[in-house]
Parts: structure tokens; C-alpha cells; sequence
């Protein structure tokens, strides 16, 4: 099932970014492999029906959160508000449908309303106020917890047992929450191919600069990723209240926020935007997941698996930005750490296709930003993000002359 | 060489010094700070004459001197275009050490801080190689160092902070010299006033003049000569140590608790941001950044001079820190003061 | 974008349908009315107060955990983990049997005292596993998220092999599907701690609960200030219910008394907060008391009125070392609210109980007495090698890896 959506994932983009999504696919193996013989080393069975569940059910939530971030973070964005919206919508769900499955659309409406409206909010101030988006998304959800906080005292609400389905069954040994999930990943694959915004949302992660001026509507594009990602956390919010019974607000402390974006960043999607997708981040999550059913099965203190986790996710970027330093040596390239490292060695081949946005083909279009590919960039930079791509105008033609030195 | 590289303050003649320190500090995105400072500061003299007693402003600069110090370490790594996530945990992870470490005797304070220091550093130098020479997003080195570090302190000392710190360890925190009219001057102010002497300069010498041109235009930087891997791994470096001298005073002034420490990051970030530093680098002064911190710090004064509920405030202050950070960035992209060379291919915001 | 909007409600839609049609898992959860009954059954701290508009105080219950407070509990004292206050035995001869894997879903260990106790239950189970009586101890670490709370849980469930499950829920109400399944699948369900809206489970273990822990402090301060005196409330989270109840309870006795709350903060448990607020607080006027919803940072407190020359207050801290000794080397007067930390023991003992098909009470309330002045200095004479942050009614005296377990962490 998830296969499918990984080759769905890998093929939404051309050949040359067939080997990063593919990657991460192959991490995903790795590390189910190596987690699989541990785990039979201890005579258990990662692949029995119980533990393949644990890690698809373990999946889900994430999945949801990490969808709307993938998106978020290919227009060179970010949304630290996530956590905040999905305990908002848990308890909005569950106050809404109190106990009465008749209310269940009514309160699905509503969540998903509410959450495109905040989301409209982020990217509004984002685009139109030009606040970085860090601090956008980190104050709205400061906002969100100011209500969350004064509001309720607790866990509120009741989800009738209908709803609660939603976070309980299975087919086989699919539950229906991951299905839904893989569904959304679906859509959004879809999206980004096929649609024209979602076409452009590489193109503003890439460059909103060139993207502005061939034409996309940047600010149009960002706020609809991030209409879009608040949208996954409501729904990630109507998942937790069908797994809780009840809304909650504490959900905002669970870190949803930064593990969605290390969820993104481990599925080979750029920090700094323009690259990556949603098959990718379905391996990322899927990676997390495995990684906790065998930390869980056996039993890993719970203060080494935050060892683990973070050095694995660091590992694990820092072998995709090998990767792609590799591959990049072979286009444009610029060694920022020319000086020391050696001489830069930029191989000057500008004509490097850009594949997935319909660009203008102007000077600047093959490299974005300094270093685009290389993970060496300011990762959230977006309020700079322009002047960047002016500042670096210049270094483009140093480009050349660099070679030649 | 350094003639292609657009650099933000590319001519500092002794002549335009003064115009061009006072519009460093108040140009741009940093007026809004220091501007809203000025109406914080007002507004809690209003509602507490009393507050603008000497020892009271002591005591208020006392706790809010590990924040700025955290926000000056942290001001270094986003001029030059990076992030630090990993510092709340690096204070919670310094405390304990420190608390595990010296178990309460005072013989053992100065090896264990110039261990703490040398931990500080090596956290600096991971987080800077990791981000630099492997090529990590410095957002996710930094987020798995912060994972690493409050999973691995709670892994040595078993989930909870054990042993106790000395008194002279809580000394550079809590205590102070005794004199009349401030009933205290606090070390920690005094060590806050050396940081930022030297932070300045630092800023102003060459090392500091790279760092914002690497964080402005990496490329451009690097061409000009400057090892960008050096320059950043040891803002990192510094950011760390920073962290480390926060922890110090943070476990003086209250001691051990499992807790401290969490959540610093972001509040350090959002006050260098408020500060009117630019997140992606190349913009932005650390005395600014510095102000942003004390602004977030007297915020907090505030809401508790106001008795507003304490449920409410962070809504109040998301508020506050979008609309301060919306408001400079349309002084940003206004046009730019004098000290822009306008015949330079100048950076502007969108 | 507009599609894909519909895309999303669609595949939600979907998702519901789907929901509305599949039902192969026992987890055909909460039943309405068992969810009504169980706000009727008396229940500790965090049972009651779910409702719609997230009011956390319930008379009754507030009104009967201060009475518990005065009921002599049934068991021996030498060993308070196994006492019980107005028990209601349930027979458990349908779960006796030979297997003994052991499986606990714990919430976190994020504070010291989450940490205490599961030393205490970790030593507890070493006895039991060298007695045989217990075989296998799976755990799993839910790092205080909910969501991965209840998949740890569905995950015992789905191995089949746990002879019994101990839960101690991260929240009140949000578990009670995730409980309600693991009722289902037939399995001995052992909660403590916190309670959910069920009563499914074979045992609800729990000292007496929030409202008491709550009210013990505010009466203290009540009775040891005089008229008009000020008090400042130092609360952790907004929203964790098991708090709320202790706050709730404080208010009901504050109001009733003629004092004058000055504030509520939130504090987050960390030292340098904590010593901020109070600092501030003083630096606006008088504060004579301090109530606090849990002790950490307790210290940082006292420390506040120190720094700044001012008395010491009249303290509500808690059985933590660090407050305790600094309460004795000030003498200052105080007192430490306990939410038994010995709690952690019972589940274990409990499990071998049922087990053995022996009767447990169907709500096992375990006493909960604050320390006052007069036993203080006993308790610290106990805890004398601890470390700060230990819990002085940790109850293990008597286990084998005493002290060593505790002081080494």
C-alpha cells in the first residue's frame, strides 16, 4: 500500500530527483532491515501482524502533520503553529460533536474551517506583513495557546464511539487512520503535480524572486501551502480526538511542531524549500515510526531513544546532503567553503535543466540560491529570501570566473 | 576582491561613525525594538512607580541577564545566517552537570565550570562541523543536539538532576556586591556589561564584518577569501559558550531544577528576531538583538505588573512579537538610510 | 487549491464512511452511559471534572477526598503502599493463572518525581522476578504524548502475551478508549495514578487524590496567616487536570477564608521562573504566602524572599528533599503536601495479587498524608543520603537496592 505512494512519491518528479526521494525509501529499508534483525535478535518479530500495525497506526498522526509541513516547507516556509492547531481542533471536534454522532460533519466542517482560517492567518502574515515565517507561526501559536490555556482547563468534549472508529479500526491490519493519511498523501501528490499551485510552490521554494517574475502569484502560492497545512494538522487534531475520545489541549506539548519538520527534512525535502515532496516525507514519517515500535519492542530506555532519534535524523540528512553534493559537483556548484576545504571546485554547467517549474529560463534559474541542494543554507530564511536572490546576482558571474581560477 | 562582495556596511570612514553607529542601532528593523523597550518600560513605570527604584531595576537586570546573554550568543549564529535550537537543552544539560559534578563541594566549582566550558565548546564545534562540513541544515543539526543532549543528561543522571551545587558556583547568579542605593549590584550585570563589550567589538573587528557578510551572501563571502566553515563553526562555538555562561548564572540564580533550561531556544530566537535581526542572516546589530531580549523580559514584567491572567499572556504576546516584527520589516523596506551605498548591489527586503 | 481542498474534505469524508462500516477490533469504545456512570462513580482526582465546558470542581468529591483525609486506612502502616481507605474488595479468581508476564504503559518519567517512583517500581518487580511470582517486565515510555501512549497500549494488546497491564495514563479522559480496549481484550487492567472515565479495570490505584493535596496546603496557609494576609498561588501547566483539581480545591478553601490571593502564575516547575515571579511579586508588595500545586522549584522560591531581604512566607511546598532540608535549615513555617510517591509499588503488588486470584479493592485509595513540622525531621533522618530532587514518601526503605537504586539514578 505504501509502496504504491512511495513510487507515486518518487515518479511525481523528474529522473534527477528520482535518486533523493528514492533515497529516503532506501533509508526507510535500511533501517527496517537493521531494526527487523534486531528485534529478532531478541526472538521477536518486527513483521508480525501486531508490530506492523504498531508502526502503520504509529504513522498516522504524524503523517498528517507532516504532509501540510511538507508543503509549507517547499515554498521556503515553516509552521511551528501545528501543534497548537491539532489540540485547537481536537477539542473543537469533540466540543462540537459532543457525544452526538449526527454532529460528526458539523464538527468536521467546522475544524477544517477553523483551521484553514488560521492558516490563512500564517500566510497572511507571512506574505502580506513580511514576517518571517518562524515567528509568524510561533506567535500564532502563542495566540492559540493563550485561548487554548484561558479557555479550557482540561480535556473537553465527547466524541461519540462512530467517530472514534476513525482512530480505532482496521482493515486487515491497515488501520483506517493511516489509510485516510496515505489517502491525503495521495491528494497531495496529486496537488503538486498536477495542479498548477502546486506546480508554483516549487517554484516560490526555489526562487520567489524568478518565480514572481515569470509570472506566479507568489503570495498566493504560500498562502495557500499554508491554508493547506493548517488544514492536515485540523485534520490531524480530528484524529487525535477520535483516539482520545475527547479534545485535549496538552497535545500542543507533544512536539509535533519540530517533529514534523525533522519528518520533512528526513524525507529529503529542502529546509530552504523548492525541493522534495510528499512521497519522501511518507518515508520520513514511516522512518520515525519503525524507529518507535523497535525502540519500544525492545524497550530502549526512553531518554536513549532521544539520543538515538536525533542522531539518526542528523546522520541521515548528513548522508542525503552528501548525496547531493555529489550529485551537484557535477552541475553548478559553489563550495562556500572554498577558502578552506580547498579550491571550490564549481564546474560551470548552467544550462542544468530545472525541471519541475515552468521558468523563464533566466540567468538566475539554475541556481536559486547559493548553495540550493547543498544543506548548508540559513535554513528558514524566507524574509531574506529576495535579498538573497539579488545579493547574489553578482556571485552568479563570480560563478564563472571562479571556474576559471 | 572584497570590492565584488556586497557587504552591508562596506565603508566605515571615521566621519560617518556616528551617523553610522546611530543608524545601526535605530535604522532599519531595530528601531521598532527599541522603541517598543522605551513603551514597555513606560508602561510598567506607570503602573508601578516603585519599579524604577534602583534595586528593583538590579533585581529585574539580574534575571534577565541569562536571557540576553543567550540572545547575543544566539544573534551570532543567525547573522551569519544559522540557527541554534540546541541551547535551551544546553542549559538544562550545563546545570546538571554542574549540580552532578560538584555534589556540593565548593573545592570542586572552578574544574567543574572550566569542564563546563570545554563541554560548551565541544557542543559549539559539533553542532558548527556538522552544520558546515556535512552540510546539515544547522535548523536540524542543531534540533537533533538538542534531542541528543536532553535525552543523553537525563540518561547519565537517570531522568532526574542529582547532586547540588556549591555556593560559590551560585554566586555569579544570585549574588552581588552590597551597596547602598541598588542594595546590590548583581554579577550577573556585571558579566553581562563585559559580554556585551565584547561582543561589540567582536562585531566590529574583522571576524564580526565577515560574519554578517557570510550570513548576507555566503557565495560572495567565500570568494572574497573568507573560510565560511571557519567563521560560522565558531559562531556556533560562541553561541555555546554563550550558553554555558547562561547556565552558570540561571543555576545560580535558582538552582537546580529538572525543568530549567526548556523552551530557551525559542525564546532566545524570538528575541533576537524582535531585535530586528534578520532570520537568514546578514542583517542586524547584537546590541539590538540584546534589546529584544530585555524587551521580552520586561513584557513578562509587565503582564505581571498588569495582574493580567496568566493564561491569557502568551496570547498577548504573540500579538506583540508578530506586529513588532510586521512593523520593522515595513521600516526595512523603506529606503535604505545613508550608509547604503547605493551604487552597490545592495540587499533590500521584499 | 480549490480541488485539493475537496480532495481533503473528500478523502475525510471517506475516512468516516469507511469508519462507519468497519468494526474489527474490540475498541467499540465508550458507551455513552458508562462514560456518564463513571462521572457518577466516585473517583479520584481528574475522574470527575470532564465536562463539556472543562469545570474542574465537583463538590462531591472535593467534599469526600477531605473527609478521606481523616478515615483510618485498613492495613498495616509500617507499610502504607498496601493500605487502603474504605475499600471495596472485587473478586479477581477469573484472572488467577500461572502465566506472569508483566506489561506497564507508562506515561513518562519527565519529572523527578515520575522518576522516583519507577525506581521504586523497578526495585519492587526485581524482588518479585527473583521470586518468581513475576516473569517478564515489558514497559514502554510514552514521553508524556497521549497519542503514543494509546499505541503502546494497542500494542500489548495486539502481542497477546501480557498476563496483566499496568497503565498510569498520561491524561485523565483522553486514555479512556485506549483502557476500555484493553478491558476488552480480556486482559487484568491495572490503573494508577491517574484515572480515566472508565471503571473497567480490575484495580484504580491512587492516594487520595488532587482536591486533597490541594486543600492540605490552602488550610495550612489558612490556618497559619492571619486575616487579610496575601497569598501567591505557583501553578506548572494550564490544562493537566490532576492540577487543576489541586488549584480548584486551594481556591474552594481560600475563598472561605479571609485571605487575599495576590496572583495565580504558571511557572512551568522551572527554578528560574519561579524565583522571577516571586521576586516580582515582592518587589510590588507584601506576600506572606506561598501555595503551590507541586513542589519543584520550591526552593527557588524561598530563595526569591532571601535574595531580596524579605521573611520567609508561609510555605505549601512538597515531600521533595531539596524543600524539606531547606525548610529545616530556615525553620520557617511550612508545610509539604504529599502525593504518595509509595503509589508505584502497589500496581506491581497488585498484579501478583489478582494473579493469585486474591481480592483487591475495585478503587485501592492509598492514603495521602502531607509532612508536618513534627515528622519532617524524621523523614529527612531517613532520606538522609538521597539526592535533592528525591521524594521523602518513596517507600522503599525495605527493598533490597535500598539506598543504592535511589541514590545512583
Amino acid at each position: 500500500m505504501s509502496r504504491a505512494v512511495a513510487v507515486a512519491g518518487t515518479g511525481r518528479t523528474t529522473r534527477r530527483r528520482l535518486g533523493a526521494t528514492e533515497l529516503v525509501w532506501l533509508a526507510l529499508v535500511g533501517v527496517t532491515v537493521i531494526g527487523a534483525v534486531l528485534v529478532a535478535l531478541d526472538d521477536q518479530n518486527l513483521f508480525s501482524i501486531a508490530n506492523t500495525r504498531d508502526i502503520l497506526s504509529r504513522s498516522s498522526l504524524l503523517g498528517f502533520v507532516a504532509i501540510g509541513q511538507t508543503l509549507v516547507i517547499l515554498c521556503r516556509s515553516l509552521d511551528l503553529s501545528v501543534g497548537y492547531v491539532m489540540a485547537l481542533s481536537s477539542l473543537i471536534a469533540a466540543t462540537t460533536m459532543n457525544g452526538d454522532p449526527a454532529r460528526v460533519p458539523l464538527a468536521i466542517g467546522a475544524v477544517l474551517l477553523v483551521a484553514g482560517a488560521i492558516g490563512l492567518c500564517n500566510g497572511l502574515i507571512v506574505t502580506v506583513l513580511k514576517v518571517n515565517p518562524f515567528i509568524a507561526t510561533l506567535g500564532v501559536g502563542l495566540i492559540i495557546k493563550g485561548y487554548l490555556d484561558t479557555e479550557y482547563q482540561g480535556p473537553a468534549g465527547e466524541v461519540p464511539s462512530s467517530f472514534q472508529q476513525f482512530g480505532f479500526s482496521r482493515i486487515g491490519p491497515v488501520p483506517v487512520s493511516t489509510l485516510v493519511m496515505l489517502a491525503v498523501a495521495v491528494a497531495g501528490i496529486l496537488f503538486l503535480r498536477k495542479t498548477r499551485t502546486g506546480y508554483h510552490m516549487f517554484a516560490v521554494g526555489g526562487s520567489a524572486d524568478v518565480a514572481r517574475l515569470s509570472g506566479v502569484r507568489t503570495g498566493r502560492v504560500l498562502v495557500t501551502a499554508h491554508v493547506l497545512c493548517s488544514i492536515a494538522a485540523g485534520i490531524a487534531g480530528l484524529l487525535i480526538a477520535a483516539r482520545f475520545g475527547t479534545g485535549s489541549a496538552l497535545v500542543y506539548n507533544s512536539g509535533y511542531d519540530l517533529e514534523s519538520i525533522a519528518a520533512v527534512v528526513l524525507g529529503g525535502t529542502l529546509l530552504m524549500g523548492g525541493r522534495g515532496g510528499i512521497g519522501g516525507t511518507i518515508a520520513g514519517v514511516l522512518i520515525l515510526a519503525v524507529l518507535d515500535t523497535v525502540f519500544n519492542i525492545l524497550a530502549v530506555d526512553p531518554f536513549f531513544k532521544d539520543v538515538l532519534r536525533g542522531t539518526i535524523i542528523v546522520a541521515a540528512v548528513a548522508i542525503y546532503a552528501r548525496r547531493q553534493i555529489d550529485r551537484k559537483a557535477s552541475r553548478i556548484r559553489f563550495g562556500g567553503d572554498g577558502g578552506s576545504g580547498g579550491s571550490a571546485p564549481p564546474e560551470p554547467r548552467p544550462d542544468q535543466p530545472a525541471p519541475e517549474l515552468d521558468r523563464p529560463g533566466g540567468p538566475d534559474d539554475t541556481d536559486r540560491r547559493p548553495g540550493a541542494g547543498g544543506s548548508r543554507e540559513p535554513s528558514v530564511a524566507a524574509d531574506s529570501g529576495p535579498a538573497d536572490q539579488q545579493g547574489h546576482r553578482p556571485a552568479r558571474h563570480l560563478d564563472g570566473t571562479g571556474g576559471a581560477r | 576582491m572584497t570590492v565584488t562582495a556586497p557587504r552591508p556596511t562596506p565603508q566605515r570612514s571615521a566621519g560617518s561613525r556616528a551617523g553610522d553607529l546611530l543608524s545601526r542601532v535605530f535604522g532599519g528593523g531595530s528601531a521598532t525594538v527599541f522603541a517598543l523597550l522605551i513603551v514597555v518600560f513606560a508602561a510598567i513605570f506607570i503602573v508601578n512607580p516603585s519599579f524604577a527604584e534602583p534595586p528593583s531595576l538590579m533585581a529585574f537586570l539580574k534575571q534577565a541577564a541569562p536571557l540576553m546573554i543567550l540572545a547575543i550568543g544566539q544573534y551570532f549564529v543567525i547573522v551569519s545566517g544559522e540557527f541554534d535550537l540546541s541551547v535551551g537543552s544546553l542549559v538544562g544539560a550545563q546545570v546538571v552537570i554542574a549540580a552532578a559534578l560538584i555534589d556540593g563541594e565548593e573545592g570542586r566549582t572552578v574544574p567543574v565550570i572550566l569542564l563546563m566550558v570545554g563541554f560548551g565548546i565541544l557542543v559549539g564545534l559539533v553542532n558548527g562541523l556538522i552544520t558546515t562540513l556535512l552540510k546539515v541544515q544547522s535548523f536540524i543539526t542543531t534540533l537533533g543536539m538538542m534531542l541528543v543532549l536532553y535525552g543523553a543528561i537525563r540518561l547519565w543522571t537517570g531522568g532526574a538532576p542529582t547532586g547540588a551545587l556549591s555556593e560559590a558556583f551560585r554566586q555569579p547568579g544570585r549574588g552581588g556586591i552590597d551597596m547602598a542605593v541598588v542594595r546590590q549590584l548583581p554579577w550577573a550585570l556585571m558579566i553581562l556589561v563585559g559580554v556585551v563589550i565584547v561582543a561589540v567589538a567582536v562585531m566590529r573587528s574583522s571576524y564580526g564584518r565577515t560574519l554578517v557578510a557570510t550570513g548576507d551572501n555566503e557565495r560572495a563571502a567565500g570568494f572574497s577569501g573568507v573560510r565560511v566553515w571557519r567563521v560560522r563553526t565558531l559562531a556556533f562555538v560562541v553561541s555555546s559558550v554563550l550558553a554555558t555562561l547562561a547556565a552558570i548564572l540561571i543555576g545560580g540564580y535558582a538552582g537546580v531544577t529538572a525543568q530549567v533550561g526548556q523552551g530557551l531556544e525559542f525564546t532566545a530566537i524570538t528575541a533576537v528576531v524582535l531585535g530586528g535581526v534578520v532570520l537568514g542572516g546578514g542583517r542586524g546589530s547584537v546590541v539590538a538583538a540584546m534589546a529584544g531580549a530585555l524587551t521580552l523580559e520586561a513584557l513578562f514584567v509587565l503582564f505581571n505588573q498588569l495582574s493580567m491572567p496568566s493564561t491569557i499572556r502568551p496570547a498577548v504576546q504573540g500579538v506583540i512579537i508578530i506586529a513588532a516584527v510586521a512593523y520593522a520589516a515595513r521600516e526595512r523596506a523603506r529606503p535604505r538610510h545613508h550608509q547604503e551605498v547605493p551604487s552597490q548591489p545592495q540587499p533590500n527586503e521584499a | 487549491m480549490r480541488t485539493t481542498r475537496a480532495l481533503l474534505a473528500a478523502s475525510a469524508a471517506a475516512a468516516l464512511l469507511l469508519a462507519a462500516c468497519t468494526t474489527d477490533e474490540p475498541s467499540d469504545t465508550a458507551a455513552p452511559d458508562e462514560t456518564a456512570a463513571a462521572s457518577e462513580q466516585p473517583g479520584a482526582e481528574g475522574e470527575d471534572e470532564e465536562t463539556a465546558d472543562g469545570e474542574f470542581f465537583v463538590r462531591a468529591d472535593f467534599d469526600r477526598q477531605l473527609a478521606q483525609r481523616d478515615v483510618e486506612p485498613e492495613g498495616d502502616p509500617a507499610t502504607p503502599w498496601l493500605q487502603a481507605i474504605e475499600p471495596e474488595y472485587v473478586d479477581t479468581a477469573q484472572y488467577a493463572q500461572d502465566g506472569n508476564t508483566l506489561c506497564f504503559s507508562n506515561a513518562s518519567v519527565s519529572n523527578p518525581w515520575r522518576v522516583t517512583g519507577w525506581i521504586t517500581m523497578q526495585q519492587q518487580v526485581e524482588v518479585l522476578q527473583a521470586a518468581g511470582e513475576i516473569g517478564e517486565f515489558r514497559v514502554s515510555d510514552a514521553a508524556d504524548d497521549d497519542n503514543k501512549q494509546i499505541s503502546d497500549i494497542q500494542a500489548f494488546i495486539d502481542a497477546g502475551d501480557c498476563n496483566a497491564i499496568i497503565i498510569s495514563p498520561s491524561t485523565t479522559a483522553t486514555l479512556t478508549p485506549a483502557v476500555e480496549a484493553a478491558c476488552a481484550s480480556g486482559v487484568p487492567v491495572i490503573v494508577f495514578d491517574r484515572g480515566v472515565n472508565t471503571d473497567c479495570m480490575v484495580t484504580f490505584i491512587h492516594p487520595i487524590g488532587g482536591y486533597a493535596y490541594g486543600a492540605d496546603g490552602a488550610e495550612f496557609l489558612a490556618e497559619n496567616l492571619e486575616p487579610g494576609s496575601t497569598v501567591l498561588a505557583l501553578r506548572i501547566l494550564p490544562g493537566v487536570d490532576v492540577l487543576e483539581n489541586r488549584w480548584a480545591a486551594a481556591q474552594e478553601i481560600f475563598a472561605d477564608s479571609e485571605l487575599e490571593v495576590l496572583g495565580d502564575e504558571f511557572t512551568g516547575g522551572d527554578g528560574a521562573e519561579i524565583k522571577n515571579i516571586v521576586t516580582q511579586y515582592l518587589q510590588r508588595g507584601e506576600v506572606d504566602g506561598i501555595w503551590m500545586d507541586a513542589g519543584d522549584g520550591a526552593v527557588a522560591a524561598v530563595e526569591a524572599f532571601e535574595d531580596t531581604g524579605n521573611d520567609y512566607p508561609v510555605m505549601v511546598g512538597e515531600d521533595e528533599l531539596s524543600f524539606l532540608r531547606k525548610w529545616q535549615e530556615t525553620g520557617m513555617t511550612a508545610i509539604a503536601p504529599v502525593y504518595s510517591n509509595f503509589q508505584w509499588r502497589t500496581p506491581i503488588l497488585a498484579a501478583t495479587m489478582i494473579w493469585a486470584g486474591e481480592q483487591v479493592p475495585s478503587e485501592w485509595v492509598l492514603p495521602q498524608d502531607p509532612i508536618t513540622e513534627e515528622d519532617r525531621d524524621d523523614f529527612l533522618d531517613r532520606n538522609a543520603d538521597m539526592p535533592s530532587l528525591h521524594y521523602a514518601k518513596f517507600g522503599g526503605e525495605d527493598l533490597p537496592g535500598f539506598p543504592s537504586a535511589w541514590q545512583d539514578r
